[in-house]
């Protein structure tokens, strides 16, 4: 038995055995409780990274759950897939590095923050189980499942959403979320029982092999795309996010960040490897674009008027999540011709998931940023603040590399996958990079407000006991800051080891289907 | 099977979907007008059902028998298990978000003293 063979089952279960532990850990000391969750979020990121190692050369791992043999993906006799399987591609790995890293970030940072709060338990306990959610709808290659880890990490989000539930806006903040998660997510269930009636299959790679281009296909793959558009925070179903992300607790926040990118990796599955013929070239592209450009304009304009800092970034959130639709939209209108997809889908593609990559890494940062300000002065209203720069220099550092690099100014990361984007949707249309810029220009412009507000100026008379942050929460900002600076440093680097893989995975979605349907 | 028969069937297969597609307008509908938190958790859970009705139904099979080989009886007819186990795990899941739905209705209750929906606007702008 070879242990890395196994590694897509760790992926999901160490974080479950973490939050099925939490009742005897949490019982302990401070110190235990601590070591318990560093370390489960430890092993879940170790896994993840050596999980993106292997499928680095283009392979793609599957996992086989309760059968006679892991790698067997079709039962001796069958013609498709009847068990439950993991199906993790180049494409797929990056999302669950993301969110491990994320996760392991939020950990270090909620061990001080969240030391002043009781239920610790329930805290834990949650949060190991919105990890392995959002790890599992990656690593899944079954929509059923897909449906079922959607569920678990959404019932844990509205569980940390309202973790401080004497706050009236956290409780109803986490309803609003949750009644609209529910709803998309039974039209989710209603989508896959459609796909299950006309195929008999359930297994994504089964019916990217047998879908055709019937009326209930195209209803089903709608409902799909719209419920995960929403879960990814798209513009017109965008009301809970700056909502949730300003009243859950910011190590929690952090998360959710990625959480979302597991939505949005779901929708760029969906489109690009389960009903590719469908969705290239045409209606659902264009609706994307559309997405995106509303998501990210509207996104921002509602960020600029903001006041209070997480929920400006809540904000700024919906319009970088705009981003990565038009990256995607674009692709996907590509992938109609070869030609076109050598032209200028292939660098949309790529710069789509390099802004998500960059995305799950710098706003996490920024919100873990905000957390921090909430956590030393005990107020989110940026009129409020004043002068921090002097007395939490870290944080203010750190702040800045964010704010960089998601207003895309040069040296930094999110420069380099904006610029991609623009490229790449000036092919289709010049008024997308244009559209694209200004939203960049308003987001460069919201964060030089906001670092102004909150960390420049004059010391405010009642912030003069107010102390830099301790290591903890010091210490999961920094996780975060050394990824975007590396992404910075690197990004050809990353580009061409991490991204072009990815790209080559989803434009090739018979690579996906080969790995669990055999020489189909 | 005839053909006259077959037809039959297909109607009154027909019917209980359309008996779903019912519920589902009726949930979305009482969700969107409704502004009790109670009206809409209950519209809602009949969401929930309606799927999971629609999800038996695709495995239903005419005479068939539970598929279960020690236990299925004479008939090879069996309906399909798929659906089956898609269903309890939709249920379990319908379940839990009920439960914490209502729970966080009982602690929304007590921080603004109103189930009415347009009366619950902390969260603006």
């Amino acid at each position: 038995m070879n242990l890395s063979d196994h590694l897509p089952a760790f992926l999901v279960m160490i974080p479950l055995l973490g939050a099925f532990l939490t009742p005897f850990a949490g019982s302990f000391n401070r110190g235990t409780r601590n070591a318990f969750f560093v370390t489960f979020s430890g092993l879940t990121l170790l896994t993840a990274i050596a999980l993106c190692l292997s499928t680095l050369n283009g392979d793609v791992l599957v996992y086989v759950m309760g059968g006679e043999s892991f790698a067997l993906t079709l039962p001796s006799g069958m013609t498709y897939p009847v068990r439950i399987l993991f199906e993790i591609d180049a494409f797929g790995s990056l999302p669950i590095l993301c969110i491990a890293i994320a996760s392991f970030a939020g950990a270090l940072f909620s061990l001080d923050y969240m030391d002043r709060f009781s239920g610790w338990k329930r805290f834990l306990a949650l949060y190991f189980l919105m990890t392995a959610g959002a790890l599992g709808m990656c690593a899944t290659g079954d929509m059923f499942n897909f449906f079922v880890f959607v569920e678990i990490s959404s019932i844990a989000s509205f569980g940390l959403v309202a973790f401080w539930r004497d706050k009236p806006e956290a409780v109803e903040a986490s309803f609003k979320y949750m009644l609209i998660s529910q709803i998309a997510a039974m039209l989710l269930l209603l989508a896959i029982g459609t796909l299950y009636g006309r195929y008999d299959a359930v297994n994504m790679a089964a019916l990217s092999a047998m879908a055709g281009s019937g009326t209930l296909e195209r209803v089903a793959m709608g409902l799909i795309i719209a419920v995960l558009a929403f879960k990814c925070g798209s513009f017109p179903m965008h009301t809970w996010m700056p909502d949730t992300y300003a009243e859950a607790p910011s190590g929690v926040t952090c998360l959710l960040v990625t959480v979302s990118q597991a939505s949005f990796y779901g929708l760029v599955r969906v489109c690009y490897s389960i009903f590719p013929g469908l969705a290239a070239g045409g209606v659902v592209a264009w609706m994307l674009i559309a997405l995106g450009v509303m998501s990210m304009f509207f996104g921002v304009l509602m960020a600029v008027v903001q006041h209070e800092i997480k929920r400006l970034m809540g904000y700024h959130s919906i319009s970088q999540v705009g981003y990565m639709l038009l990256a995607m939209g674009v692709g996907l209108l590509a992938l109609g011709s070869p030609e076109a997809v050598e032209t200028y889908g292939r660098a949309a593609i790529r710069g789509g998931i390099f802004h998500s990559v960059n995305y799950s890494f710098y706003k996490a940062l920024l919100f873990l940023c905000a957390g921090s300000l909430y956590y030393a002065t005990g107020t989110r209203d940026l009129d409020k603040m004043g002068g921090l720069a002097r007395s939490m220099p870290w944080t203010a550092g750190m702040f800045v590399v964010a704010a960089a690099a998601i207003s895309g100014l040069p040296p930094f990361n999110g420069f380099v996958s904006k610029w991609m984007i623009y490229e790449s949707s000036f092919a289709v249309h010049p008024i997308l990079p244009a559209v694209a810029m200004i939203t960049s220009v308003l987001t460069l412009a919201s964060f030089v407000k906001v670092f102004q507000a909150a960390f420049l100026g004059p010391a405010k008379a009642k912030f003069v006991a107010v102390r830099e942050v301790p290591y903890g929460m010091l210490a999961g900002m920094a996780v975060l800051t050394v990824m975007t600076l590396l992404l910075s440093l690197f990004p050809g680097w990353f580009t061409s080891g991490f991204f072009e893989s990815a790209v080559n995975a989803l434009v090739n979605h018979q690579s996906y289907v080969r790995a669990v349907m055999g020489g189909m | 099977m005839t053909a006259s028969i077959a037809e039959k069937m297909d109607w009154l297969g027909n019917a209980s979907y359309v008996v779903v597609a019912l519920l589902v307008i009726m949930a979305l509908y009482t969700i969107i007008t409704q502004k009790n938190l109670l009206k809409i958790c209950v519209a809602l859970a009949v969401l929930g059902s309606s799927v999971n009705l629609f999800l038996v139904l695709l495995g239903y099979r005419d005479g068939g028998s539970i598929p279960i080989y020690h236990m299925k009886g004479a008939g090879d007819l069996m309906v399909l298990p798929t659906p089956q186990c898609l269903t309890l795990t939709a249920i379990v899941i319908a379940l839990a978000t009920t439960a914490l739905m209502l729970s966080l209705i009982i602690l929304i209750h007590k921080h603004y003293g109103t189930l009415d929906i347009d009366e619950i606007r902390r969260l603006r702008g």
